[in-house]
């Protein structure tokens, strides 16, 4: 089976979120970065499927040079290769995403690619080149056989929770797509996934190729072991560079929302504090 | 039918065939956005101005909400009727199938015409206002907390990002504007008038592939007090030290006739299992008492907890982020505060047992 999974790379806020000087960005200068954690798990889950029937996992992201690190994370999880999508670091919108992962999967470039390649860069000599795509538009189901059974992602990204990356992929492959799955099974030609909603529990039956995104909590992601680690290292990661366009959600700024920081009330230290405790959770009425 | 400022909201409904919670915040989120869509004085609407871009401009008309209902309309009517929707399109495709209702969705927007199209920001909202994005080609901004008409006839959005820790301000184009609404944006208010709600059945135009993915439901209810709605939870963390740790939270919870959730680290541990994780990849609380013990605070945490009524922190650190965050904090060691805390509890439980038992032994 071979499965193809986009993750993202987002920074570890920890504590608190704290935005460079013009508001536009999460400033990461004392942040490390990881794998949107859904996402991690749609890797664990890709590994777990091919280690049980054979074939192989590409990891794809789309982001700036540095995402090579969560690239290589993720290929000493267990995935067979990886494809970075670079970018000049800028935020792209879900759309411009979806497009740029579409045009990868494909195996081909897009279109802005051979802008790219015009000027000699990476891409330059790729043949396929496939055109770019209007998402939604029925004539998106382009021939060119898809290399894939199964693309999996994460629900939805840490940082920008745009919940629609997945969707517009299957719309614009033409395939089937069911989102936030918590358990997943995985036939020749079928897949069978599992979720909850509102304390009932949704069966998906659906034909592959399919587009599939998980919830953290479908799998405990492995930690890597250092043969895969030392793999991941030496291993070659494919580059494209899409041309970046704008999306129509055109972010202004971020802020902090107001009001989180407020200062609690100690009530004491140790067990001595007890009888203090106990007289607040009385107050709130939580002990009758 | 009704003008073309009509903003289309879905409602979800609930067990009994009224409308859920979630979708009655999103009427009331949608009667705002389309009382500022025809507000004739846009500068009057509460978004931040903004430089005018042509040919952005939000249709503007006569304004008002107009329903969608996958299923049986006539149990949510007077939910309807009170939250001043005039018009409610009935739409019965058996049961939950995304793509198609996107594409009922796709129908009426287009047929009405719709100025805006929402839905609450849950797993099927989000889910269904993605494959209308998707098959009209337009944006979609998720989890907005407003939406108003800008100065120059823009639509202005604050939307959540990292589940709420921070906030976008964005200009949203494309028409119909298609947005999901944050669960915590707008508390749900009925509209000042109610009005007669009419429900009209509506048959989309499906094609093919519309009917590839739908949902059946298993009979299986989940038991017991759930996470999400429990009155009390004691949260563990890093802090408990193990997976052995947690028995003491586990009585806690008992004498509160609350429930144990935790925090990611836990879970990623593999300490407990994933579906008591509070936080923006688990489960979001909002109980009258969070009890957090031995968890700093981040912001992946807080995510899933800030609706809580009253937090009180119970960790070694005075300086942890969660002490930031809560009501009342306790600085020690769970290990050291829950035992004589439970101890206190049913001591004082037994004192007023013992109360009782004497009252009963010696009546009048």
């Amino acid at each position: 089976m071979e499965i193809a999974v986009c993750v993202k790379r987002v920074p570890m806020v920890g504590g608190r979120i704290v935005l460079t000087a013009d508001g536009q960005d999460v400033d990461t200068r004392m942040s490390g970065f990881t794998v949107s954690p859904h996402e991690e798990c749609a890797v664990e889950e890709a590994v777990r499927i091919v280690e049980a029937r054979g074939g192989s996992v590409t990891v794809l992201t789309l982001g700036p040079a540095a995402a090579a690190d969560q690239l290589r994370d993720m290929l000493a999880l267990g995935a067979t290769r990886a494809v970075l999508l670079e970018t000049d670091g800028r935020e792209w919108g879900p759309i411009a995403t979806a497009e740029a992962i579409v045009a990868a999967l494909r195996g081909s470039t897009a279109t802005g690619d051979r802008a790219v390649s015009a000027a000699g860069g990476p891409g330059a000599g790729d043949s396929a080149a496939v055109p770019g795509l209007a998402p939604g538009d029925p004539a998106a189901t382009f021939p060119a056989p898809l290399p894939y059974d199964l693309l999996l992602f994460g629900n939805e990204a840490a940082d920008t929770g745009d919940y629609q990356v997945p969707v517009r992929v299957a719309h614009a492959l033409g395939l089937p797509c069911v989102t936030g799955i918590k358990h997943l099974e995985v036939a020749d030609s079928r897949a069978r996934a599992r979720r909850e909603y509102r304390g009932t529990e949704e069966i998906f039956d659906i034909p592959l190729p399919a587009v599939i995104s998980v919830k953290e909590g479908i799998n405990l992601p492995r930690y890597p072991s250092l043969p895969g680690r030392l793999r991941a290292k030496r291993a070659a990661i494919d580059r494209h560079e899409p041309a970046w366009h704008a999306d129509g959600l055109r972010k202004e700024r971020l802020r902090v929302p107001a009001g989180e920081s407020k200062r609690a009330e100690i009530l004491g230290t140790g067990p001595e504090a007890v009888p203090a405790l106990v007289a607040l959770l009385d107050e709130l009425g939580v002990l009758s | 039918m009704t003008g073309p400022a009509t903003v289309l909201c879905v409602v979800e409904q609930a067990d009994d065939g009224g409308i859920a919670d979630v979708s009655l915040r999103a009427l009331t989120f949608a009667r705002h956005l389309a009382a500022s869509l025809a507000s004739p004085d846009p500068a009057a609407s509460p978004a931040s101005p903004s430089v005018a871009q042509p040919g952005q401009a939000v249709a503007g008309g006569a304004g008002g909400v107009a329903a969608v209902v996958f299923g049986d309309a006539a149990a949510a009517v007077p939910a309807l009727s009170e939250y001043g929707v005039a018009d409610a399109y009935a739409v019965e495709l058996g049961g939950y199938a995304p793509q198609a209702w996107a594409r009922a969705l796709a129908g009426l927007a287009a047929e009405l015409p719709a100025a805006a199209v929402v839905a609450a920001g849950t797993d099927h909202g989000s889910e269904v206002m993605a494959h209308l994005g998707a098959m009209t080609g337009l944006p979609m901004a998720a989890n907005c907390v407003s939406a108003a008409r800008g100065a120059g006839g823009e639509l202005q959005i604050v939307r959540q990002r990292w589940a709420g820790s921070l906030l976008e301000d964005a200009v949203l184009e494309g028409s119909p504007a298609l947005v999901t609404v944050a669960a915590d944006a707008v508390a749900a208010a009925a509209a000042g008038e109610p009005a007669a709600t009419a429900v009209h059945a509506y048959q989309p135009a499906l094609e093919a592939a519309d009917l590839r993915v739908r949902a059946t439901e298993s009979a299986e209810r989940s038991a017991g007090v759930s996470l999400a709605t429990a009155r009390v939870v004691v949260g563990g963390g890093r802090g408990v030290g193990g997976p052995e740790g947690f028995g003491v939270l586990e009585d806690l919870a008992g004498l509160l006739g609350g429930v144990v959730g935790v925090s990611r680290v836990v879970t990623s541990e593999g300490w407990r299992p994933h579906r008591q994780q509070v936080g923006q990849t688990g489960t979001r609380i909002s109980p009258e008492l969070y009890l957090a013990c031995g968890i700093s605070g981040a912001i992946q945490h807080m995510a899933g907890c800030l609706s809580s009524k009253h937090i009180v922190a119970v960790n070694t650190d005075p300086e942890a982020p969660i002490v930031s965050h809560a009501d009342y904090a306790v600085i020690g060691d769970l290990n050291q505060v829950l035992p004589a805390l439970i101890a206190a509890i049913r001591a004082r439980r037994g004192a007023v047992d013992d109360a009782v038992d004497d009252a009963v032994q010696k009546p009048g």
